[in-house]
């Protein structure tokens, strides 16, 4: 238990550090505390960009909007410019007319009333002019001429009449809308003046600064136009111009109706604020249009230059729009849907990682939990198996007492209460052995042996276990193996034993009639069997003769249905053909290379069944198929759930059919290894050596209706070696007898016929005798057979009767195994007599024997029991024992001379170990051979072969560890394992005996 | 065609022999003791038991003065003891015996005084639990041999 201790801490140990390998905190987890900050950096991200977007759009909006802005701008200057120019050009030819008209012509084509007409008339060409008027040049010497001729004084601006000049430019002719002006002198303003005077020098169309026109009070310009009155040449100097001048063409321009006009037929005038300047003085703009002080959005604008074709004067327009540029819901509405969307994934990433967080905790939190619970059911299994311990020894202590009060005189009463404590005692501490074991194999204790076994010798044995409960019960119990199933497998025995021990137990108790029938083979070998499902004969049999024959419904071993069909006759039939058709090639069986063995073991009963409803949890632990049923057969109902575990360490799996009131068929798989090949052989021979080989050869007929019992029967009698027919009624064998053949030409003379114990009830009724069957006429030529009874139960009556009616011989009592065949074979048969005292010696035995007999054998171990198991093995075959108990005990008695034919040393001994003894007795043997050789024989009687050399075989547990080189390195003979097996004694003593 | 008390009696061994090779007490080492039994050597089984007993329980005995008076205890001498109980265990198929035997040279090995104690503990337990159990086996075995001797070819 103090291992248990040390391994449930070192359990704890590799728990905790399972957990902390497991700890390994991911990225999020190890961040946790900065999730928010995350959030909100993430969300002060989210909102730059989002401004970062807004700005870009905005910029782009504004960008846009100036250039429609340049654009429209250009346009309404372009416009203007081009409408002011067809104006002037109007202007320009009028100046021609006039120039042509009035001063070519001789006398005048043009007066006052003609220009007027005309130009009324043509004012539709000159849409921006308000009306046009000619001035002539008067120098002062034409002046009064001049008024003369006209009948007006010229006069000034203000309407007085002119001061004295150099020269004036009244008007004599003009268009209707102007005609307040004629008799005007232009020169006398000073704003007309300079234009007439720079008209006249350039002979372009001058303009003057804009001022507010006379009659609609508009702002307006005058274009002034020179008249020349003869042809200039074709560069005139300003002089000749000068001279050449005639008049002058003037024309006033409304230039805030012109624009306002203009800007009328545009599109979306409304948007915009348009000013005109002149900028001819550029540190002080005139205005020639719009308002000096408009509100309007003032942080955009355009300015554009205006050609009106004066290089003097300049002029620009400066536009811009009437309102503040609108705020741009486009780029504000992308922009916050961008916020919300990355303050949205934000949210989402922010919510995943605490997720993630969450999550890790719990997982963290379970795994924690799961490694408690872990480690509690661990402590509960290794608290199961302490107290199961704890409660065993009292428990042992009580049963013991017990025992000691039933040998003591008791009276029946007491007894009888005794007699109960003790049941009572013995189930709880099976009880308690089985919740050990349970709880071994949960807390992983348990630990599967792989040693070689026979699986056929383990099985009878639980048979035999068994076969006292089935006898009384009435309860065919079988066991059938089949040939593919190799002799020897490496598993662990006790285990295999304990699951089939377990289910037939359970098999048995449930079971009121009909059989149990336990079968092993391969578990590939059901889907031969099914291949072959067709054939209906076995052995020559017809099929007739089964049906008949038997009388029963079922074809199973006791006629009884079973839960499983697969069980029955017409499926395992196949299993045997397959099997006899591998039996023909079993030298090649071994050769199979496979390291491992499948084997399908199935326990069929015809017992109670299972309800339906419990089925489903048969294998698990303390759960019966209902409460009554630990009333009526007891148990505990933890023995299923043990073989699962230990059908599932040895690789397999369990399972079962159960039909209730039919039956029950478990069947579980088991792998085990195949034995290596000079293993199995050295394994085979000691394991076979406890079935005698004496019947090897006898011939055998099985009389038997059914089968699968006949193929049991059959198998265990061919373990024995013996040749087997079956028969399916007494009068073919009697026939086939007669005729000296059974089967299809085999000739057969049988030696032993063993008859089932229905068949001769059946055929008894009818009247039927053994006796009378026919023997005598082949008695003379063949030794009578023996007639052999086979039974599962037989009466007093019956046994006599048997006798009466020939079966004299003896009567086999089922369950059937091979080495109880064996034996009755023996006493029938007279084999065994020869051999020692009933107890049937195989040929190595008693070879043995004779090696053995009359030899002094020393055995030297400080064991005593050893010494005397060995002793008493040695003696069994004749020798002559001594024993000595350590190394140096056994120095001296091997002292030379000694009359020791060999000796038997353990290895492992205090003090002198096996191997220090056998050096030193070599190093005795040499001198002393040295000696011998050197000088003289003295004491040629005792020496053999002239020299010094007893046998020395070690004797160990473990053949492992000692290895044989060991042995030999110290001069050792051999070794044989200990506890003594025959066979290998045998084949260890044989070596040197055999002379 | 059995005695009846005889086969009473057989019943009785067999099942008590079943009971402890189901529990593992015994292996197949008994048997082969068993066989050994002959009418030369007529209580060969009993007598070796009866040695076993004594060896045993004197090697016990040294066990527990070992693991309790001393407080270093000697643990090699202990697994020379154990080697020993080891060796006549798996002579006679104490199987079970056995087993503890090698869990206390386990724990001698690694000088886990605790656990030796355990051991030791659990494995005077599976001893006295095989006396018992063997002792009944006797009484039974002489009980049969009293009746008439009928043998039955099991025991063979």
């Amino acid at each position: 238990m103090g291992l248990k201790m040390q391994s449930h801490q070192s359990l704890a140990v590799r728990l905790n550090e399972q957990m902390g390998t497991k700890r390994g905190y991911t990225l999020i987890q190890s961040y946790r505390a900065w999730l928010p900050k995350f959030l909100i950096f993430w969300v002060f991200l989210m909102a730059i960009l989002s401004m970062f977007i807004y700005n870009g759009m905005d910029a782009d909006n504004k960008v846009r909007r100036k250039e429609v802005l340049s654009s429209m701008c250009d346009q309404r200057a372009r416009m203007l410019q081009d409408q002011f120019s067809v104006s002037v050009n109007h202007v320009h030819a009028l100046a021609i007319l006039v120039s042509t008209f009035h001063y070519y012509k001789n006398p005048s084509a043009i007066d006052q009333e003609t220009f007027a007409e005309y130009t009324a008339r043509t004012a539709f060409e000159r849409p921006l002019l308000s009306g046009v008027a000619y001035a002539q040049r008067v120098v002062d010497s034409e002046r009064e001429n001049f008024e003369r001729q006209h009948g007006w004084t010229i006069k000034t601006m203000k309407r007085e009449p002119s001061p004295l000049r150099d020269e004036y430019a009244p008007v004599i002719f003009s268009q209707e809308t102007v005609s307040y002006i004629e008799s005007l002198d232009m020169m006398s303003g000073e704003e007309d003046r300079e234009n007439i005077l720079r008209s006249r020098a350039t002979g372009k169309a001058v303009l003057t600064s804009p001022f507010r026109l006379l009659g609609s009070h508009h702002l307006g310009v005058v274009l002034t136009f020179p008249v020349y009155k003869s042809k200039l040449p074709s560069s005139p100097t300003v002089e000749e111009r000068i001279e050449a001048t005639a008049g002058y063409l003037g024309g006033a321009f409304d230039v805030e109706s012109l624009v306002e006009n203009l800007l009328g037929q545009l599109a979306g005038n409304q948007a915009f604020l348009v000013n005109v300047y002149d900028i001819t003085n550029s540190s002080d703009p005139l205005i020639m249009y719009g308002h000096q002080n408009q509100d309007g959005d003032m942080s955009l604008v355009h300015e554009s230059k205006l050609d009106f074709g004066d290089p003097f004067r300049k002029h620009q327009m400066i536009c811009s729009y009437h309102q503040k540029a609108p705020t741009s819901w486009t780029a504000l509405t992308t922009a916050f849907l961008f916020f919300v969307i990355g303050l949205l994934v934000g949210y989402i990433l922010y919510g995943a990682a605490i997720h993630i967080v969450k999550v890790e905790d719990d997982f963290h939190e379970m795994q924690e939990l799961k490694g408690r619970a872990e480690a509690a059911d661990v402590a509960k299994s290794q608290f199961l198996a302490t107290v199961s311990h704890e409660i065993r020894t009292p428990m042992n202590g009580i049963l013991g007492m017990l025992a000691l009060l039933l040998d003591t005189d008791l009276s029946s009463t007491q007894r009888d209460y005794a007699q109960t404590a003790q049941a009572c005692g013995k189930a709880l501490i099976a009880l308690i052995n089985e919740v050990l074991d349970r709880a071994k194999i949960e807390a992983g204790k348990l630990e599967l042996e792989a040693v070689p076994f026979d699986l056929r010798s383990i099985l009878d044995d639980v048979l035999s276990l068994f076969s006292e409960k089935s006898r009384n019960k009435g309860i065919e119990l079988a066991v059938f193996v089949s040939d593919k199933v190799p002799d020897i497998v490496m598993g662990d025995p006790g285990r295999f034993r304990q699951v089939i021990t377990n289910l037939v137990g359970n098999s048995v108790k449930f079971t009121e009639r009909g059989h149990i029938f336990v079968k092993v083979h391969l578990a590939e070998s059901p889907k031969a069997m099914m291949n072959g499902k067709s054939e209906s004969t076995l052995n020559g049999v017809p099929n007739e003769d089964v049906l008949t024959s038997g009388g029963c419904q079922f074809k199973t071993l006791s006629g009884c249905e079973a839960a499983d069909d697969r069980n029955c006759w017409d499926t395992f039939k196949h299993l045997i053909d397959d099997k006899e058709f591998r039996y023909g090639s079993s030298s090649n069986r071994v050769a199979t290379n496979e390291e491992y063995v499948t084997l399908m073991v199935c326990v069929e009963d015809t017992g109670i069944g299972i309800p339906l409803r419990a089925q489903d949890r048969v294998f698990m632990p303390f759960m019966q198929a209902d409460s009554s049923t630990s009333r009526n057969y007891g148990g505990t109902g933890i023995g299923l759930s043990i073989s699962k575990c230990l059908v599932e360490l040895m690789g397999g799996q369990i399972s079962f059919i159960s039909r209730p009131h039919v039956g029950s068929t478990f069947s579980f798989t088991a792998v085990f290894g195949r034995c290596k090949k000079n293993a199995f052989d050295e394994m085979k021979k000691p394991k076979s050596e406890d079935l005698p080989s004496g019947f090897r050869g006898l011939k055998a007929i099985v009389v038997d209706g059914k089968p699968v019992r006949a193929a049991v029967t059959k198998y265990h009698l061919k373990r024995l070696g013996i040749l087997v027919e079956v028969a399916s009624n007494i009068k073919t064998v009697t026939l086939s007898t007669k005729n000296g053949s059974v089967t299809s030409g085999n000739i057969m003379h049988p030696d032993i016929v063993l008859v089932e114990k229905d068949l001769w009830i059946s055929i008894e009724d009818g009247g039927f005798c053994v006796r009378q069957l026919d023997w005598e006429q082949n008695g003379h030529m063949f030794k009578l057979p023996k007639m052999i009874l086979l039974a599962t139960n037989i009466s007093n009556a019956e046994f006599d009767k048997a006798k009466a009616a020939g079966f004299a011989d003896t009567v086999i009592m089922k369950p059937l195994r091979a080495s109880m065949i064996a034996a009755c074979l023996q006493q029938v048969l007279g084999i065994g007599k020869k051999r020692q005292q009933g107890r049937d010696m195989p040929n190595g035995s008693s070879f043995l024997q004779s090696l053995l007999c009359g030899k002094k054998i020393l055995v030297v171990d400080d064991n005593m029991v050893n010494r005397r198991v060995a002793a008493g093995a040695l003696k069994k075959f004749g020798a002559d024992v001594d024993c000595a108990e350590s190394g140096k005990v056994a120095l001296k008695k091997l002292q030379l001379p000694h009359c020791f034919d060999a000796c038997f040393m353990d290895i492992q001994m205090p003090e002198m170990d096996g191997f220090e003894a056998t050096r030193r007795i070599r190093q005795m043997e040499s001198q002393a051979n040295q000696q011998m050789n050197g000088g003289p024989a003295v004491e040629e009687s005792t020496c053999r072969k002239g020299e010094w050399h007893v046998p020395i075989l070690a004797m160990t547990a473990d053949v492992i560890h000692a290895t044989y080189d060991e042995c030999l390195k110290c001069g050792m003979d051999g070794y044989v394992s200990k506890p003594f097996e025959e066979e290998n004694l045998y084949q260890a003593v044989a070596k040197f005996f055999k002379s | 065609m059995l005695g009846l008390g005889a086969d009473r009696l057989r019943a009785d061994m067999n099942r008590l022999l079943a009971l402890l090779f189901h529990q593992g007490v015994l292996d197949e080492q008994f048997l082969q003791l068993q066989q050994l039994q002959d009418e030369s050597s007529p209580n060969f089984v009993s007598e070796v038991v009866n040695i076993y007993f004594h060896e045993s329980e004197k090697l016990l005995r040294n066990l527990r003065a070992l693991l309790l008076d001393t407080e270093l205890s000697d643990y090699k001498k202990m697994g020379i003891h154990l080697n020993q109980l080891m060796g006549s265990s798996s002579s006679i198929g104490a199987k079970r015996v056995r087993n503890v035997c090698v869990a206390f040279r386990a724990a001698s090995e690694q000088n886990n005084r605790a656990g030796c104690l355990r051991a030791l503990e659990l494995l005077e337990h599976e001893y006295c639990y095989l006396k018992n159990k063997l002792h009944e086996l006797f009484q039974i075995e002489q009980q049969r041999a009293l009746s008439a001797g009928i043998r039955y070819p099991m025991q063979n």
